[in-house]
């Protein structure tokens, strides 16, 4: 056995790898899920928002990360929209506007009275990562003068009660890496003490729980997990809850590689012993 | 002079920045917020500069036949191509050639978008293969990082629960790897944090006093 596991072709942990991810995507496997602190934290921060409030939503990743992302971002949008509340959304990655803005505009279908630049504008991509939140505490439209679709910013009646940063009442940013979360933290929350939740991906998620802890983030999402927690705070069954049986059984191919690996290698030492 | 002026111009612009953060008055803020402008108008230059660059680092390297010439001709073209369309289209729609309906956006969403996430997606086959091949447990800390990561990975997702759900709750994987996450890997993650935040500070200090001189054409 031991030395079948050290003479094993990759090719074959790529196979069961792909059949155990495919499997359960094409015949989902129901698995429990249980919700965890920050990802309750990150619902009822949006749920404690009086109806009717203006936040900002910062989407910040590109389509790498849309199995991980794009979940959590309707979710919230879905939450956000449901409270009547008004949303300004930008994104600081260069290849993410197109990806969030046909996320946007497929989620707001689903609430017909909704209307672009009245309920929700896409201000789009600006270059210059920190610099860009720094200017936007100036004023939003400052560092924003024109929409996704190169429309003026200031025509929109959503901007007529938006000047800066103490305009929102709540940052709402869904993050891959870098610009995310911890510039918006150390550049924004810290600075203009906005309030704030994050969604980010599983990766990452561990560098963000210091400011969990101290309540710089009210909430916090990590990755598709999270996201599934989410949606089953909110009672919806989207992407995510559909991919914890992929994810599950990926997990546990891992550990159980990391785990086979270090049998075939201590086999191999003993048999040179 | 042609190294003087960098210097000069980092420490004033640098110490000024540095002095907005402490004086709330106008003479000090509008210079700064206007600063804080021109570094995003900088960045947007970088993408021009940067493209540029491409450009003519790639056509040296086709016109040399350097090893794996063909796919620097693919970039080269693909560059050209994305650019003429966003050309075409934003003269023919004033501006707008990411609207919804564009030859932008098909190339963004049919062949940029998939490529992407297709590039993505293969992690998780090299991940279990480098796991196979390259963790190795050593040494007792390595056995200390192998038995959190193992209880962390199967923890965070639903099939950790339902495997240890007959347990009491506090034995349960999900349960551990919280606190994994709360206390253990916190305390790290704080240290960490904190030991590069004063790392950025000291160079940043640096970098201004002209004692770092790395960033003018590689010197030290």
């Amino acid at each position: 056995m031991l030395a079948l596991l050290q003479r094993l072709d990759r090719r074959w942990i790529f196979l069961v790898m792909g059949l155990l991810v495919l499997g359960p995507l094409l015949f989902p496997i129901k698995l429990p899920i249980v919700v965890r602190s920050p990802a309750r934290g990150f619902y009822e921060a949006i749920d404690a928002l009086p109806n009717g409030s203006t936040i900002l939503m910062s989407c910040d990743y590109d389509p790498g990360a849309i199995p991980e992302m794009v979940p959590m971002t309707r979710t919230a949008f879905r939450q956000l929209l449901q409270k009547d509340c008004k949303m300004v959304v930008t994104v600081l990655w260069n290849a993410g506007p197109g990806l969030v803005d046909s996320i946007l505009r497929e989620t707001a279908r689903e609430f017909p009275g909704k209307k672009y630049g009245v309920d929700w504008v896409n201000l789009g991509y600006k270059s210059g990562n920190e610099a860009v939140m720094v200017v936007m505490g100036q004023g939003i439209a400052n560092a924003f003068p024109r929409d996704y679709s190169g429309q003026e910013t200031r025509s929109f009646p959503i901007m007529k009660n938006v000047r800066d940063y103490g305009s929102f009442p709540l940052l709402v940013n869904i993050s891959a890496g870098y610009p995310g979360t911890k510039e918006w933290v150390q550049q924004v929350q810290a600075r203009f003490h906005l309030r704030m939740v994050a969604g980010v991906t599983a990766v990452s998620a561990p560098e963000f729980y210091p400011y969990l802890q101290s309540n710089q983030l009210l909430g916090l999402l990590g990755g598709m997990a999270g996201a599934a927690e989410y949606e089953k705070l909110r009672g919806e069954e989207g992407t995510a809850t559909r991919g914890m049986g992929a994810q599950s059984l990926g997990h546990v191919f891992v550990a159980l590689m990391i785990i086979l690996g270090n049998l075939a290698r201590r086999g191999t030492k003993r048999e040179g012993a | 002079m042609k190294r003087e002026l960098p210097l000069f111009l980092t420490a004033v612009i640098g110490i000024f920045m540095i002095l907005s953060f402490f004086i709330p008055h106008h003479l000090v803020s509008v210079p700064a917020d206007f600063m804080q402008a021109t570094a995003i108008v900088l960045v947007a230059c970088g993408y021009v500069l940067g493209g540029a660059n491409a450009l003519k680092l790639n056509s040296q390297a086709i016109a040399a036949r350097q090893p794996g010439w063909i796919y620097k001709v693919v970039l080269v073209v693909s560059l050209l191509i994305t650019l003429g369309v966003g050309f075409v289209d934003g003269m023919r729609r004033q501006g707008a050639f990411l609207e919804t309906g564009s030859a932008s956006d098909w190339i963004y969403s049919q062949i940029y978008s998939p490529m992407q996430s297709t590039l993505f997606a293969l992690l998780a086959f090299f991940i279990a293969s480098a796991a196979f091949r390259a963790f190795r447990i050593r040494t007792v800390e390595a056995g200390f990082l192998a038995v959190a990561a193992l209880i962390v990975m199967l923890g965070r997702v639903p099939i950790g629960d339902v495997a240890t759900g007959f347990l009491p709750e506090w034995l349960r994987l999900g349960t551990i790897q919280e606190w994994i996450m709360n206390v253990p890997q916190n305390a790290a993650k704080r240290a960490i944090l904190i030991g590069a935040a004063l790392g950025v500070m000291a160079t940043g200090l640096r970098v201004i006093l002209g004692i770092e001189r790395s960033y003018l054409s590689g010197e030290e």
